[in-house]
């Protein structure tokens, strides 16, 4: 089977290491090919380790309120860099305050995002997600081949 | 006695140092105008002369030297990402003594490959993609690069999943191709060495016959690697016995700046941003220069500033600035003159160590401030190393690399506080060469010279 490469950071000016650290060892250990960027993360840098290291995924972490601002035009800048159609995860405490989860996810899907996850998600429910969005990716290119 | 020669030859100038490996000594040094377009042996024969008349000495037990003759080792280096493995690529060449003449990134256009033959390099490295990573875009650049039916060598260091059919395309060409391992094997992990060796090979091998150095050969034992290399070995010898250091070669049209340091954050709390720096970093600033690059000094720094540190008016600068243009062989003769070339100095080696030093920067976050470091710290650095003509011959070197560092920018990690040593008998090029032998002969002779 061919490496399952998906970038992660947590974007803007967020500095909450712990959970990317989790995040990072937990992904691994599923199996992934995991390029981890740390904290600080501006989308510029996830797009370019994603086009060097030709990664299927980017997966967005924010956990400081102020994501939707940061995550916006995110898709249109992986359009323009080539990377058409690479899945686009979030998660974390991604809206200011206390809002809806449902209008969050809506919103956050309108700007391009793949999968949206809420605060507390466990890492299991993101690895199945991927997991289920690598197969689907894998047997559309060999499909192709 | 054992005298060893060491010669250096410079795009100018033939430098000839003779050392006696048994006492460890300098016995002289002498240098000569380097006729590299006619005959690199008559240069090479004239500082032979006047060495042989400081020192008595005609015959050597070994002769050893570098070169930066004929415009140095001329590369291109291409990648995909600019700031990935175009940087990589971009560092490995510079860092194995290269002159970056060109840098190419993401898919080379037909006018990047017509731009490419008329510059026709000495060597082109192809790099692009980590292990495993993207393959498409070198794939691409390969079969272009091979369409050129390229009479240059070209070193291939990218994605290895893709070498096998880079290579192919290219040698189908006729090309010849030197594969190594990748700059970038893994994101954001540099891997400079082995392909720094695969070009220090092709200089070796086809470098040196090209630029007519052979016609030198049967005088020399053997030339071992370009100069800018012979430098930067030379430093980091001193630096792992002497301590952590910056370095500024100072020259008519281009500054060479080099530091041997970790260069990892001195301030708590800093989140380190960008590509791992090489512990023995070179960079080249090619609009700063004394002369043919003065112009590059006044564009960084302002004429406001070098008329303010030459205590002139911004006409007299002006006025100046075109007449080095114009003659570069010019010499300072007045008070005024010389006031000004200080300050042209000191302004560049000022923006020539803020360039290739990293850089600190506040972030307000909702957590509160934080620091962001892109680069390498160099303000705990023990020494800064002096060298270059420019500098030598002026007499307050010290002075001015002095008030280039006490003017470095805030935000800057320049050295503040190191202590200042000059090349005065210009030997850190021979140093280096001669530790490829005798090591502990070279650190000897370097601790008492430099100390």
């Amino acid at each position: 089977m061919a490496k399952r490469t998906m970038v992660l950071g947590v974007i803007g000016a967020d500095v909450h290491a712990v959970g990317n650290q989790i995040l990072n060892y937990a992904f691994t250990q599923a199996g992934f090919d995991v390029i981890n960027l740390g904290v600080m993360v501006s989308q510029e840098e996830f797009i370019e380790a994603a086009v060097e290291t030709d990664a299927k995924a980017i997966v967005v972490s924010s956990l400081y309120g102020h994501g939707e601002l940061d995550c916006r035009g995110l898709r249109e800048k992986c359009d323009e860099a080539g990377l058409k159609g690479i899945l686009l995860y979030v998660g974390g405490n991604i809206v200011v305050g206390k809002q809806p989860f449902e209008e969050v996810e809506k919103r956050f899907k309108a700007m391009g995002f793949d999968k949206v996850f809420g605060p507390g998600t466990p890492p299991e429910v993101t690895i199945e997600a991927l997991k289920k969005d690598f197969e689907q990716i894998e047997a559309r290119e060999s499909a192709q081949a | 006695m054992k005298p060893v020669l060491l010669i250096d030859f410079g795009s100018t100038y033939t430098k000839t140092t003779c050392v006696d490996v048994a006492s460890a000594r300098i016995l002289g040094t002498a240098q000569s105008y380097t006729t590299v377009e006619t005959d690199v042996g008559e240069g090479l024969e004239n500082a032979l002369r006047e060495l042989r008349a400081q020192t008595g000495i005609s015959e050597f037990a070994e002769r050893y030297a570098c070169s930066s003759a004929a415009g140095g080792l001329r590369m291109i280096a291409s990648g995909l990402v600019p700031t990935l493995t175009t940087e990589a690529a971009k560092r490995a060449a510079l860092g194995a003594g290269a002159k970056v003449i060109r840098t190419y990134c993401y898919e080379m256009t037909e006018d990047d490959l017509e731009e490419i033959r008329a510059l026709s390099p000495d060597i082109l490295l192809l790099c692009g993609g980590t292990d495993g990573g993207n393959r498409d875009c070198i794939e691409r650049n390969a079969k272009a690069v091979a369409s050129l039916k390229p009479s240059f060598p070209i070193v291939l260091a990218g994605n290895r999943a893709a070498a096998g059919s880079c290579r192919r395309a290219l040698e189908a060409a006729g090309a010849e191709v030197i594969q190594c391992e990748n700059v970038m094997p893994a994101f954001n992990t540099l891997n400079v060495a082995p392909c720094q060796k695969a070009i220090r090979e092709v200089f070796l091998r086809r470098i040196v016959s090209a630029k007519g150095l052979t016609k030198a050969s049967e005088l020399i034992s053997g030339i071992l690697m370009p100069t800018p290399a012979a430098v930067l070995t030379a430093l980091t010898l001193f630096a792992e016995n002497f301590g952590e250091l910056a370095a500024v070669d100072l020259g008519g049209a281009t500054t060479d700046v080099y530091s041997i340091a970790k260069g990892l954050p001195s301030r708590a709390g800093t989140v380190l941003r960008g590509l791992p720096e090489p512990y023995a970093k070179r960079t080249v600033e090619g609009d700063i220069g004394m002369r043919y690059s003065a112009h590059g000094v006044a564009d960084a720094a302002g004429v406001p500033r070098i008329a303010a540190a030459a205590e002139t008016s911004e006409a007299a600068v002006e006025a100046w600035l075109a007449r080095v243009r114009e003659t570069p062989g010019v010499l300072a003769e007045t008070e005024e003159e010389k006031a000004m070339d200080f300050a042209l100095a000191s302004l560049a080696i000022e923006t020539g160590l803020t360039r290739h030093s990293g850089s600190i920067e506040e972030v307000f976050t909702p957590m509160g401030l934080a620091f962001q470091q892109t680069g390498k710290d160099l303000t705990q650095v023990k020494h800064l190393l002096l060298t270059g003509g420019a500098l030598i011959h002026t007499g307050r070197a010290e002075e001015m690399a002095a008030r280039a560092m006490a003017a470095v920018p805030p935000q800057s990690l320049a050295p503040r506080e190191a202590r200042i040593i000059l090349d005065r008998h210009y030997i850190l090029s021979a140093m280096g060469l001669l530790s490829q032998k005798y090591q502990e002969t070279a650190r000897e002779i370097m601790g008492r010279e430099f100390l």
